[in-house]
């Protein structure tokens, strides 16, 4: 079933596109739902001193792996913003693809780190601080799920010079996923 | 787009659906009706689930009243209630009349009619979107619902879900209905934010042009500072929803102070939420009695830009007040202080909303039609749940009134008029546009006076019951010497008289939809003389809403301009 | 479909088209802080874990947020609605650290965190100890 876009999808009353422009309240939306969170592990975690002996166990080296992942992934995303901005779709589908296989090689380091701690028997129930760890960077991993979804479908329109101005628009958002992560990765790994 | 356009709405008159059966462009009636992106359509699907759900929370409401009027009788319709399904009676009450009952009409279903077609474009900004955030909305109501026949039945930890109760089995002896009711709100909520965004994206770019910021009809601003409003609270909410599902299941201890939790942490995660939620659905419903009030007073709008920015300070102010819900929980004394004064300080631009609506109508051609009954009877019961709520908001005195009936009338006079008064008086304004067809004056009437005394007969007796110390947590009173004097019993069987007739009153409703249906009067383009947008096309609207687009000239509420033709100058109109 | 059209080359208008040198260039910055942010808490002072840890992390956020993001050249609001909403996180934050983080206040003392607190530090201390008699 084609899908024409209706006039109100093309306007453009306040001075920008109707995609940036809901992508915009999207990310304010999500600001507030990982500031919960963080905000209310940060207020915890200055109450309970205890955590930090639980905060010990987690490794540095995942995390500031998949640190660099997502900041060189940040970088294809934003490359191929700027290969749709000169109107080469073809290479901004290639930039995509080249992204999500970064968001892949996120989640196996995910997975391997883990079920490594699982297997040590720091579980989500072992203290309060495991019961966050797992929240929040769970919570991260679900968007950096969605966001390769979302990359992956804009990417198969890109390579036929489709939609390009959406390409801007997931590259926005796997940026929100990788700032996110800049604040997880101190607040779960460094601070001890 | 052939012949005239055919009309895409559930409530579409039988003899229309004929002509649609012989329409070139053919269409099933799961794609016409259940699988549309027209804004109409969907706004119908709101409205139709969100009065289905109130339905529900009426049974509820009526089941829950019986009980504490004629408590361990057997009660028509229901049976005997069990303390465990009359806890679970109360909390779905308040969660259905909330989450789905009053934001799916208020802001989604009058939300999609209106914004449209009152900034003058053909649909949402993102249709497909907006299908989408319906769908999510439907799940979550089968959830809640469903969550009553699983095992331990349906959550009973009341609608604000304070742990311990909600966050363990073993205290409110449903394992699996309290998760589900923790994942219908949250997936309400994501239903929301989809359709918020929608809201406030097309407000905002796709207006008409020459439908400048201050152009914009007051119902769709409020509308969307509500969907922001709802945004940005809902945040730590939903982390918080997803902390409780796992102290629920995983066995983790977000909410429990024996193993490095805190309890409070929740109330605030939810009341950060909750408190601004009355704004959420406050704003919208002002902002209808504000059509209402300004078409029928036949005047233009008493200060626009005023009501503008107190709808901004009140957004802002909105976020200051949220810890008065949690006065005797147990907070530091010192905050309470804070909290005690913002909340006083946010009556003031309620109160100047208030008297901006009464100097709208000050020197007005006042018609007193339905709509107009309801819109003044907002003002009028709204006033006093306004009022009654300085005594809660001040620290002090509600650590008396706290868990009180007194609680409960003043938020039933401040939540009625928003979901039910309101509600019905912009159904009754907008149905002519929406169906082509005109309402029965005189049952309308009926229906009005009839609802309006049963939900004053509710709610007064309980602020007396609620004075005298009637606490509101209480299944059956004959355990509790003080509280069983006749003539607090006597008021709580006069409160539930007050139900059934409310309940009774709303045959006039059904009664006035068959005969809308049946041999409504058609209701052409403009039956209010109104001056804004969605006046402007035919009713119903076709697909597309406009033929052709319209530009706009001028504010929204010109009425009655000297020196004019008519006493009305609709915004599309171009000068002459 | 001009309004189509205006959108497809919408960049144009309010943005303007970086080299992908540009990019790359942010992303080395990007990596030579991380490594500070890495490194930093190893030299074991707790003032410069916290300074290289959070410090780091707000400018790596702003470099992101303005070159990736593209808010240093997108309309000025917008940049001041994502301030807003954090600052109702901070609001939150500020609202609800006197209850929650605080054990103790006015008339008020949260009995049942002290003693998960004064548990958890026995319990590691104790292991800690024996630990270090190994």
């Amino acid at each position: 079933m084609s899908f024409a876009k209706p006039i109100a999808t093309l306007r453009t009353s306040a001075g920008l596109p109707t995609g940036r422009l809901a992508l915009w309240w999207l990310l304010a939306s999500e600001v507030v739902i990982f500031g919960g969170l963080l905000a209310s592990y940060v207020m915890q975690r200055l109450g309970h001193p205890e955590w930090a002996y639980d905060a010990e166990h987690t490794n540095v080296w995942f995390g500031a792996g998949n640190t660099i992942i997502l900041l060189t992934s940040s970088l294809s995303a934003v490359l191929a913003h700027q290969a749709a901005q000169t109107g080469d779709g073809k290479k901004a589908a290639r930039y995509l693809w080249l992204t999500i296989g970064g968001a892949a090689w996120f989640l196996v380091n995910k997975a391997i780190e883990w079920s490594g701690e699982i297997s040590h028997g720091f579980t989500i129930t072992k203290s309060g601080f495991w019961s966050f760890y797992y929240t929040a960077a769970g919570l991260h991993g679900l968007h950096v799920i969605a966001g390769a979804t979302a990359m992956a479908i804009v990417a198969l329109d890109a390579a036929k010079n489709k939609e390009l101005q959406r390409v801007e628009y997931v590259g926005i958002y796997w940026h929100l996923v990788d700032v996110i992560w800049i604040f997880l990765f101190p607040l779960l790994y460094i601070a001890k | 787009m052939t012949t005239t356009t055919a009309p895409h709405h559930a409530d579409a008159p039988t003899a229309e659906h004929v002509h649609d059966a012989h329409d070139a462009h053919e269409q099933s009636f799961f794609t016409k009706y259940l699988w549309s992106t027209d804004h109409k359509v969907i706004g119908f699907q709101y409205m139709i689930t969100g009065l289905l759900m109130a339905i529900i929370g009426g049974y509820m409401a009526y089941g829950f009243r019986m009980q504490l009027a004629w408590p361990g009788e057997w009660i028509p319709g229901v049976g005997f209630l069990s303390s465990g399904r009359y806890n679970a009676f109360i909390t779905t009450h308040g969660t259905v009349m909330i989450f789905w009952f009053a934001m799916p009409v208020l802001i989604a279903a009058f939300g999609n009619w209106l914004i449209p077609l009152m900034t003058g474009c053909d649909d949402m900004a993102f249709p497909r979107i907006n299908r989408l955030s319906y769908q999510v909305f439907l799940i979550s109501a089968v959830v809640l619902i469903g969550s009553f026949f699983v095992d331990g039945g349906a959550f009973g930890g009341a609608w604000t879900a304070y742990p311990p109760l909600s966050s363990k089995a073993t205290m409110n002896l449903t394992p699996l209905g309290s998760t589900l009711w923790v994942v219908a709100v949250a997936l309400e909520f994501v239903a929301f934010l989809l359709g918020g965004i929608n809201f406030i994206t097309t407000a905002m770019n796709a207006r008409a042009p020459g439908m400048s910021m201050m152009n914009i009809p007051i119902v769709v601003w409020m509308i969307v500072v509500a969907s922001i409003l709802f945004m940005v609270s809902v945040g730590p909410l939903v982390a918080g929803a997803a902390m409780l599902v796992f102290d629920q299941q995983l066995g983790t201890h977000f909410f429990d102070p024996g193993q490095g939790g805190d309890p409070i942490l929740w109330q605030h995660l939810f009341w950060f939420f909750g408190h601004p939620e009355v704004y959420v659905v406050l704003l919208p419903a002002m902002g209808i009695c504000a059509e209402i009030i300004t078409c029928n007073a036949r005047k233009k709008f008493f200060g626009y830009k005023t009501l503008i920015y107190t709808v901004f300070a009140t957004g802002i102010i909105s976020f200051f007040v949220w810890a008065h819900h949690q006065f005797v929980a147990g907070i530091d004394p010192r905050m309470a202080n804070v909290f005690t004064i913002t909340t006083l300080i946010i009556s003031i631009p309620i109160a100047e909303m208030l008297f901006l609506f009464i100097a709208t109508l000050a020197g007005g051609q006042i018609r007193l039609n339905v709509p107009m009954l309801w819109a003044l009877s907002f003002v009028a019961e709204f006033l006093l749940g306004g009022v009654t709520g300085i005594f809660l908001g001040a620290s002090g005195s509600d650590i008396y009134f706290h868990d009180t009936y007194f609680v409960i009338a003043h938020f039933h006079y401040t939540f009625v008029p928003i979901a039910v008064i309101a509600c019905f008086a912009g159904f009754t304004h907008w149905i002519p546009k929406m169906t082509g067809r005109m309402m029965n004056e005189t049952i309308g009437k009926l229906h009005f006076w009839f609802t309006i005394i049963g939900f004053n007969l509710v709610f007064l007796p309980l602020f007396i019951t609620g004075a005298w110390g009637d606490h509101r947590r209480i299944y059956n009173y004959d355990h509790f010497p003080d509280l069983t004097n006749a003539a607090m019993q006597d008021l709580r069987i006069a409160s539930t008289v007050g139900l059934l007739i409310m309940i009774a009153a709303q045959g006039f409703f059904v009664w006035n939809l068959l005969w809308t249906w049946l041999k409504g009067p058609p209701a052409g383009d403009n039956p209010w003389q109104a001056t804004t947008l969605e006046w402007a096309t035919t009713s119903p609207p076709g697909h597309g809403n406009f033929h052709p687009m319209p530009t706009v000239y001028r504010g929204p509420y010109e009425y009655s301009v000297p020196g004019a033709a008519a006493d009305f100058t609709p915004q599309h109109l171009p000068p002459a | 479909m001009s309004t189509h059209a205006a959108i497809e080359h919408g960049h144009a208008a309010d943005e303007h088209i970086h080299p992908p040198s540009f990019y790359v260039k942010i992303w080395g910055i990007l990596t030579v802080l991380f490594a500070i942010s890495v490194a930093g808490p190893m030299l074991g002072i707790k003032l410069v874990t916290i300074l290289t840890a959070f410090g780091i992390a707000i400018v790596k956020a702003y470099l992101v947020c303005a070159h990736f993001m593209h808010l240093n050249i997108q309309k000025r609001w917008v940049v001041y609605l994502e301030l807003g909403v954090l600052a109702m996180v901070l609001l939150f934050w500020f609202g609800v650290a006197p209850d929650v983080m605080q054990h103790q206040g006015q008339n008020w003392e949260n009995v049942a965190a002290k003693q998960a607190v004064e548990r958890g530090m026995a319990a590691h201390g104790a292991a800690a100890a024996e630990h270090g008699a190994k």
